[in-house]
């Protein structure tokens, strides 16, 4: 009886062993909760506090090109053309990073993600940064690991109906069955709206928007919602466009904004200084037109916006004319704003509150210096 | 426990001691697999804390905050993400439940019509299976949904078959049965109607081992079954009347709805897992030897006498173990509700709640323990069955 036991305790200590050495890396540190990230301390620059600091733009640079997160086809937001050329406002800020890194705007690839998986793809690394329309919430900014990097576009969410059922205030859905996109903000804010005014309906949530919109164009449902900027892009795709009006009433706020991994500053510095700069190039009037002549101001905001002083790109890991290259690339936020949902396209969405805080709206950039 | 031979325990812990050697490798592996085991854990906590992702099972008792359209309990938007689990937990066990009984029902009449002499009945039951399981399921499901279902008119014109029963683009809505006064004694001599035709089967069989004398059991108890609750009806009232649904402003409110997306995955399961039936009766049925039922016929039994006390039987000890892994099968595809939003477990709890928590691999995992369970659950009650209908030898 005493042989198999000293057999089993050396067998195991030989395959305890064994793995020891295999393993990647200081397991005894893991043991311990001290983290895993000896690999990367190897060659962290200067003054990266965390192991993760500066390791996804690394990442990106050693790939070649940025992976972009975005709808699986939302006019005005991220949308393929015929020749599978992605555009829209959330393609742009992808591309405006890109630009920034590369210098040059069309070095990013674009992984068309559900609303479900979105935040998975993310999560797992699939995606450096995700740029489809998305709230920013509490919760998803505290408790999913990630950082919002700002506010690309002030959206609100509302309802769909026929014309022929005659209905012109969303309080005279009650009873109705309401169409809508699971893993969204908009399921919950359609609870919220109806539980709060004690109203009963019942809701169909579908896997993929465009089959949230069929089932409502085809009467299974007698009302579609989602954001406002949404129900005027997907009113486009409709059999007879005309007949659906869109209700007046916002029933929640939907900040929409590019999300980033938490735990690597640099990069959630790159996505939110981006999106400063497009504002603030609007607001100082860089345009993608006056770019060369605007590199010689003597406005002492557009030469530091432009990196004729200070090193504010290097700051973050980027190059000096790492603005230039955004505003060569996809122009300012007016630009982008008005190319891909503006009144000229078949949107045709106001600026509203996403007109600069000094014209109106409520897109406030702090400024760089 | 044996006693070590001699041999063994004199050579002592040596490496060239054979049994040592095979202990030493096996306990090796083993440490190598829990090794593994606990590098992923570690490595998945450690990414996850890093991450600042949260963890843990807490987010059950978290309010859900969002509604479906079908719920077999009662559930509000106010209820829990664990309550959200259990509605989408009855709803897939209802579809599988249901299409497990109705493709096994379908399932044998498609295998018997298969060998039918008949060559109408036998050639569609052929084309039929070779349709339906040629066909990816998921195909089918859109079908039944997308161009079957879906094209009904809307409920202001919904199609009226019978009186309060409703077809429409929202679901078919049958009227609610509401229990009255004579319920409680309607339901209690119908169980005891039950419970005396079962008896009197059984004595009728016993009577007829032991002395060979027939007695119509079954149409007798049938009659019971029939005329003794409608005494009871005629004596206490109408055990329920039925309640017609109302026409509201955009649907119908009140009555029993059966969903399009509930429908539509009934049928499509139903329909694609008959055809395998179908295939695994028919097998099972020519695996009897022709000279068994000659035998019978020898004997004077009747045509259906003999598939049902001589071929069935044993056809049956082939017919089980394909037959469980198809049942297993169907509860497995019903997943395939979340292509026609049709609110399952998969839907709702690996879908919605998954997104709104972010906690991917405790849904995930809890997921996969509940189809597991499912399915051994499903594979242990097949295999008692199947221990039952063996060959006993004598």
């Amino acid at each position: 009886m005493r042989n198999p036991v000293v057999a089993l305790v050396l067998g195991i200590l030989i395959g305890v062993g064994g793995l020891y050495f295999m393993l990647p890396y200081d397991a005894a540190a893991v043991l311990a909760g001290r983290g895993t990230a000896p690999a990367a301390s190897a060659d962290a620059e200067p003054g990266a506090e965390r192991a993760g600091a500066g390791e996804t733009l690394r990442r990106v640079k050693r790939r070649g090109f940025l992976q972009c997160g975005v709808s699986q086809g939302l006019a005005g937001f991220s949308s393929p053309d015929e020749r599978g050329r992605w555009s829209g406002i959330d393609v742009d800020y992808c591309r405006a990073i890109a630009a920034a890194i590369f210098g040059n705007g069309e070095k990013v690839r674009f992984r068309p993600l559900s609303a479900k998986d979105r935040f998975t793809a993310l999560q797992s690394g699939e995606v450096d940064i995700l740029s489809r329309n998305t709230t920013w919430t509490m919760s998803r900014d505290t408790q999913l690991g990630f950082d919002f990097a700002g506010v690309t576009y002030y959206d609100g969410q509302a309802f769909m109906v026929r014309k022929s059922s005659g209905i012109t205030k969303a309080e005279q859905l009650a009873g109705a069955t309401i169409c809508t996109q699971t893993g969204t903000t908009t399921e919950l804010n359609l609870a919220d709206y109806f539980r709060g005014r004690g109203l009963d309906y019942r809701v169909l949530s579908f896997e993929k928007n465009d089959e949230a919109i069929s089932a409502y164009d085809q009467g299974r449902c007698d009302g579609y919602t989602t954001d406002a900027s949404g129900l005027y892009a997907e009113r486009l795709k409709m059999q007879r466009p005309e007949d659906n009006i869109v209700l007046p009433e916002i029933i929640s706020k939907e900040p929409l904004g590019p999300v980033v991994r938490q735990g690597d500053p640099q990069w959630a510095d790159i996505a939110r200084w981006t999106l400063s700069a497009l504002l603030n190039a609007e607001e100082l009037g860089v345009t993608s037109e006056n770019i060369e002549e605007m590199r010689e101001s003597d406005n002492p905001l557009v030469r530091r916006l432009l990196g004729a002083e200070g090193s504010y790109g290097a700051s973050v890991g980027l190059g000096p004319d790492w603005v230039i290259d955004i505003v060569r690339a996809v122009g300012n936020y007016g630009e982008i704003f008005e190319r891909n949902v503006g009144v000229d396209t078949p949107l045709g969405i106001e600026r509203g509150l996403n007109a600069l805080w000094n014209d109106g709206g409520v897109m406030y950039a702090p400024p760089i210096r | 426990m044996q006693k070590p031979v001699k041999r063994e325990s004199g050579m002592g812990i040596s490496w060239y001691n054979p049994r040592v050697r095979a202990i030493a490798y096996q306990a090796g592996v083993l440490a190598v697999v829990i090794a593994v085991v606990w590098f992923f854990t570690a490595t998945a906590q450690e990414n996850l804390e890093r991450l600042n992702i949260s963890t843990g099972f807490g987010f059950l008792d978290t309010t859900a905050g969002f509604g479906i359209i079908q719920t077999l309990i009662p559930y509000t938007e106010q209820s829990s993400y664990g309550r959200a689990f259990l509605v989408g937990l009855l709803n897939t066990l209802s579809v599988a439940v249901i299409g497990i009984v109705l493709a096994t029902m379908l399932g044998f009449v498609v295998g018997v019509a298969r060998l039918s002499r008949n060559w109408l009945v036998a050639k569609i039951a052929a084309v039929y299976v070779e349709v339906m399981r040629n066909i990816p399921l998921l195909l089918q499901l859109f079908f039944w949904y997308f161009a079957v279902l879906r094209p009904l008119p809307g409920p202001a014109d919904s199609i009226e078959a019978l009186p309060g029963v409703f077809l429409s683009n929202r679901g078919l809505i049958v009227p609610d049965p509401v229990f009255d006064a004579g319920a409680g004694l309607f339901f209690g001599v119908l169980t005891a109607a039950v419970v005396a035709g079962y008896v009197l089967v059984r004595w009728a069989r016993a009577r007829q081992r032991a002395t060979g004398q027939l007695f119509p059991a079954l149409r007798v108890a049938a009659a019971l079954i029939i005329v003794l609750p409608l005494l009871a009806c005629a004596i206490g009232g109408a055990p329920f009347h039925l309640e017609s649904a109302t026409r509201g402003a955009f649907d119908f409110s009140g009555g029993v709805r059966l969903l399009p997306e509930f429908v539509a995955l009934v049928l499509g399961l139903t329909l694609y897992t008959a055809a395998f039936i179908g295939e695994i009766v028919r097998a099972g049925i020519q695996s009897v030897d022709r000279g068994q039922g000659e035998a019978a016929a020898a004997l004077g039994l009747r045509d259906n006498t003999t598939l049902r006390l001589v071929v069935v039987p044993q056809a049956l000890r082939l017919i089980v173990p394909p037959l469980t892994s198809q049942i297993l099968n169907l509860t497995k595809n019903s997943s395939l509700a979340v292509a026609i939003a049709y609110p399952d477990l998969v839907a709702v709890f690996a879908g919605t709640v998954l997104n709104q928590t972010g906690q991917a691999i405790e849904v995930i995992a809890i997921t996969m323990a509940v189809y597991l369970t499912l399915s051994l659950a499903t594979s242990l009650a097949m295999n008692w069955y199947n221990a039952r209908i063996a060959l006993r030898e004598r």
